[in-house]
């Protein structure tokens, strides 16, 4: 009983993929035959604006579609700021996992190394450059996977399961595609362990 | 049974389709849209012909729904919780009228307003029109409730309210699937004049309405989802409506020591109220929307036999959505914050993409009204609508799809002249083109810019049923052929834009400027999509 559990709050800006890596835990929790809700933000913010995707996988049945203040294990965001203003929901041993290279469509963004120096605050922290990894892959929308492969070991998943979720999201596009994000979710996985 | 993952919206959708639905009909509007979309992708309800184009507005669509209904055919019509206000008149008479071929109307309500103008609980409406109402906890219920929906529509002859939020709406999970029933036969209604709502009709058929109403209260009493759950601890007993109820459960993983009413189906069940009322010492009541079943509980006189809380007394806030943090609150547990949220945050509101042509056409109209002096710039509602914001502080209302036109209209009637009204494609479709009419029967001093990207953009990019349509539209209300100009939204032909637009402000009359270019999004979408096509169909 409540041996699995992991409260996931995927953060970005709208376009970022998140919904992509929302839909490839989902795969992988069906394959895991755990319980899950994840919530997830449609419509006016997905202009540009902080989105985010709450994801709740347990071994019994899992009740509110959010995750409660002071409940994440994993704060995972594709954005350095966007990891902050999720804050106030991470509990004392949770881990943040971010990107480091920033998006910036606000005209008062913070200076990027104080956002990195709150962050390296915390002392369950990993900030990875994704989109270089990405790209040096050839992959340069491939970051989203980056990240969940960084942040993979903190997720009560299988590394198998998060692959064939990749595999079953990205199927109807081709094997090459497949390939790629598979690429690019090692990668993530390698760089975190380095 | 079949098991699959899906967004409540797309749990409704999939209901609908298994329950033997012949048409959804409705109107783009977050957090409604995914039902519909789910439809029009479904390859089951494509096979089977189920109807999914969308509607020039809600109030098309309610009616059309009706009709399918009068034919005797299962339907089902969906929109957001204003869309319903849009609605109003034929949902209000279709209780009147009663259902044929059992009928669903889904509202999706927005608490917190994430996309929205107002937060209003559909709820009232249900309970105004003197219908039953569905309100789904989760996506296994939403989806059982359109599936069945359809035949309590039926058993009761009446449409059937059912009420979501956004929540709900966009929160997936895991649900399990009944067999498909067949579609219904065409079949006309038996009483051949209960659709004629003249007075001496209208007046039988809703004192049946009124009859009906015992008998709708003793179907909830019974219904499997209002379920009364006994406790020990009696010192509170609990009346959870909807998704509520799950804040509720998160804050007793070992299960909960109070009684709890848990409600779906409305009217209430008052025999279950009742029941909990007498055995607790307090009550808390826990609903998303408005105080609806805490003020009925209260009561005008203020006579309940035992202390009502919630959103009135001020244990839960009076406004916004509810979560289980709240809910915790409420129920006295402390609730355990994370580490606060450091000073360097900063809002990253939503705002026109780069390259949109919503913003060459305000750069253009701002300079145009230089001149002029501020306050004249009536916008509608859509992507649009961020033009509100800095760096373009461009227009000056947005209250209701449509108003653009006829609040300019009423503005320049009042004196301000020129006037300029600021509206999408779709949003000119949905309400704009009547308020055009009274704009051209007074020839009012009104410029009307119609931003047309061509497609129904903040809702995702839905087919607009403007496309291709305007000019013809606008001529044939009567805009005078030299004040109609089309106009192309770049940064090149600003210069031009400007002139374009500071004639038409100059004209005492009516004018028409469509500024037409597609939607980034869309093209970009569209693009990807042809890129991909491309490159599987010559790998296969
Ligand atoms: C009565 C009502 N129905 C639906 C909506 C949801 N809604 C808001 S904006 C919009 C689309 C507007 O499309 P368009 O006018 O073409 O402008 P665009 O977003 O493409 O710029 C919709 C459907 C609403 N706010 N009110």
């Amino acid at each position: 009983m409540g041996m699995k559990k992991s409260n996931i709050i995927l953060s970005g800006v709208g376009g970022q993929g998140i919904l992509t890596i929302a839909g490839i835990i989902g795969m992988a929790t069906l394959k895991e035959k755990l319980y899950f809700k994840q919530s997830e933000v449609h419509g006016m913010s997905q202009r540009g604006g902080a989105v985010q995707s709450n994801f709740r996988i347990a071994d019994t049945p899992v009740a509110s579609d959010l995750v409660p203040l002071g409940q994440a294990d994993l704060i995972l965001s594709v954005e350095p700021l966007e990891t902050l203003r999720y804050l106030p929901f991470l509990n004392k041993n949770g881990w943040l996992v971010c990107n480091s290279s920033p998006f910036i469509n606000v005209p008062d963004y913070p200076e990027l190394e104080k956002i990195l120096n709150t962050i390296a605050e915390w002392p369950n922290h990993l900030i990875i450059d994704a989109d270089k990894i990405a790209k040096d892959l050839g992959n340069r929308r491939g970051s989203n996977m980056v990240i969940l492969g960084a942040a993979s070991q903190y997720i009560c998943l299988d590394f198998e399961s998060l692959e064939s979720g990749i595999s079953a999201i990205f199927e109807r596009k081709g094997d090459a595609v497949v390939q790629q994000n598979l690429l690019a979710l090692r990668a993530g996985r390698d760089a975190a362990l380095k | 049974m079949n098991e699959v993952v899906l967004l409540g919206a797309e749990a409704i959708a999939q209901g609908a389709i298994d329950g033997g639905m012949s048409g959804v009909y409705a109107y783009p509007g977050t957090p409604s849209t995914e039902i519909t979309e789910y439809i029009q992708r479904n390859s089951g309800a494509r096979k089977e012909g189920i109807h999914s184009e969308w509607s020039a507005n809600e109030k098309t669509a309610m009616e059309s729904a009706i009709g399918m209904s009068y034919a005797g055919k299962r339907a089902m019509v969906c929109m957001k919780h204003v869309g319903l206000n849009v609605a109003a008149d034929p949902f209000i008479n279709s209780a009147i009228t009663g259902a044929g071929g059992g009928l669903i109307v889904v509202v999706a309500d927005d608490p917190s307003m994430h996309s929205s103008q107002n937060e209003q609980d559909s709820r009232f409406y249900g309970d105004f029109a003197l219908l039953p109402i569905l309100e789904p906890a989760d996506q296994q219920e939403a989806y059982d409730m359109a599936y069945n929906g359809f035949s309590l529509s039926e058993k009761v002859g009446l449409p059937v309210l059912m009420r979501i939020t956004t929540r709900l709406s966009h929160s997936r999970s895991r649900v399990l699937r009944m067999k498909n029933i067949a579609e219904n036969e065409l079949k006309l209604p038996d009483d051949k004049k209960k659709f004629i709502l003249l007075p001496s009709i209208a007046r039988e058929r809703y004192k049946l309405l009124l009859n009906l109403q015992d008998d709708l209260t003793e179907l909830s009493e019974n219904a499997a989802y209002n379920t009364l759950k006994d406790g020990n601890d009696r010192s509170l007993g609990i009346i959870a409506c909807g998704i509520s109820h799950n804040y509720l459960m998160e804050n007793y993983p070992e299960g909960i020591p109070h009684p709890v009413l848990k409600i779906g189906q409305y009217p209430v069940p008052v025999k279950k109220i009742k029941e909990i009322t007498s055995s607790c010492k307090e009550i808390l009541v826990l609903e998303e929307g408005y105080p609806i079943l805490e003020k009925s509980l209260l009561g005008l006189l203020n006579n309940s036999p035992v202390p009502i809380r919630g959103r009135l007394d001020g244990s839960l806030p009076r406004d916004g959505e509810l979560n289980s943090d709240l809910v915790r609150k409420a129920l006295g547990m402390e609730v355990h914050n994370g580490p606060e949220i450091p000073e360097i945050m900063v809002n990253r509101p939503p705002a026109l993409c780069k390259g949109c042509g919503h913003i060459d056409i305000y750069h253009s109209l701002i300079e145009a009204l230089t001149d002029f002096g501020e306050g004249r710039t009536f916008a509608d509602i859509g992507c649009y609508t961020l033009g509100a914001l800095p760096p373009y502080n461009a227009i000056n209302t947005c209250v209701d799809m449509g108003a653009s036109i006829t609040m300019a209209k009423g503005a320049a009637d009042a004196g301000l002249v020129p006037s300029v009204a600021v509206i999408g494609d779709s949003t000119f479709t949905h309400s704009g083109m009547t308020g055009l009419l009274d704009a051209v029967i007074e020839n009012s001093p009104i410029t009307i810019i119609i931003s047309d990207n061509e497609t129904t953009g903040m809702t995702g990019g839905q087919v607009s049923s403007a496309v291709g349509r305007i000019e013809g539209i606008c001529l044939g209300i009567g805009v005078e052929e030299s004040h109609l100009k089309i106009v192309t939204p770049l940064k090149k032909n600003h210069d031009e834009n400007v002139q374009v637009i500071l004639n038409e402000l100059n004209y005492h009359g009516i004018s028409v400027i469509i500024a037409r270019r597609e939607c980034i999004q869309t093209a970009s979408k569209r693009k990807r999509i042809e890129v991909e096509t491309k490159s599987l169909s010559t790998k296969s």
